[in-house]
């Protein structure tokens, strides 16, 4: 059975109907999931996309992580199910303390919209099973506030535990460690800035997101064979 | 009773303050020379009912932590009155 991903709206999401197309154009099927359903069953994984979910008010994703949907978010991820956080989608991951750190604002306060390399790190999440360590991706950024910070003690944990998913080649927004994109412990949980569902045809100029989605696909597929078709 | 509630958010010490740097920078482009350190936070006001101060206290603090900073870059400092 196809995989099955659910692309969670809040109000203020603008990226979601991007990343529906770009899952289907790699042979998924999605659905939208709206903030306020305090369910996801029926999912094989699940997407935060991008935008300024609630307007961004009071720091990007704190008020978000309090949505209804977010609680069947945690519970799935604690199930082992795959979730990805991009962009905005990172920054509510991270405030609902699915994921480590914070994202606060990019060095020299410059708002950064533009394709960047981005070199793969580990090849066990959930968005890079089918990727290439070291492979380098040319994948757009756009964002304010992706200056990903953490104390010591939790880089050198990340670090330690391969949860560094993502760097960027040349680091555009002043992240600790040029990181991209961490995962959790466990792998099931990924959040990137880039957006890779903008990269995923060669029309966008670059085709390169289409392995990070596949490996997301991947991730879901036990999932999806475990349901009724 | 009825409490004044402020509470200051700031970057915790040690984190980098982009807004901050660019004020510092600007500063001596208008003639103010000698300034340093310049940080940005936010303040945060309200009006909270509570049995007493020890309580207004302990509810404003658990806002606090869960909701008006993140712990992993801000500190808050809570003024009643």
């Amino acid at each position: 059975m196809t995989a099955r991903v659910g692309v969670v709206v809040f109000p203020g999401s603008n990226c979601e109907y991007d990343v529906v197309e770009a899952v289907e154009a790699v042979g998924g099927t999605a659905d939208l999931v709206w903030h306020g359903d305090a369910s996801v069953s029926g999912f094989d994984a699940i997407v935060l996309p991008g935008g300024f979910a609630h307007g961004d008010y009071l720091r990007p994703g704190a008020i978000a992580r309090f949505s209804p949907v977010m609680g069947a978010v945690a519970e799935f991820a604690a199930a082992g199910g795959p979730v990805v956080g991009i962009c905005n989608g990172f920054q509510v991951l991270t405030e609902a303390g699915l994921l480590p750190g914070a994202l606060q604002k990019n060095a020299g306060n410059k708002f950064v919209c533009a394709p960047v390399g981005l070199r793969v790190e580990s090849a066990s999440s959930a968005l890079t099973n089918r990727a290439t360590v070291g492979a380098v991706l040319r994948i757009p950024v756009n964002h304010g506030e992706g200056n990903y910070t953490c104390d010591p003690e939790t880089l050198r944990a990340i670090e330690a535990n391969g949860q560094v998913v993502f760097r960027y080649v040349e680091n555009p927004n002043g992240s600790m460690g040029d990181i991209a994109g961490v995962a959790n412990a466990a792998g099931n949980v990924v959040g990137l800035m880039p957006h890779p569902e903008r990269a995923s045809d060669l029309l966008l100029g670059s085709a390169d997101g289409r392995v990070l989605l596949e490996s997301l696909l991947e991730a879901a597929r036990p999932r999806a064979r475990s349901q009724p078709a | 009773m009825k409490f004044h509630v402020a509470v200051e958010v700031r970057l915790r010490e040690g984190i980098a303050d982009p807004q901050g740097q660019t004020i510092e920078r600007a500063l001596p482009a208008l003639g103010f020379d000698g300034v340093e350190g310049v940080r940005v936070g936010k303040m945060i006001r309200f009006e909270l009912d509570a049995p007493d101060a020890a309580g207004a206290q302990r509810e404003v603090d658990e806002m606090c932590e869960r909701f008006l900073a993140n712990p992993v870059i801000e500190d808050v400092e809570v003024t009643l009155t």
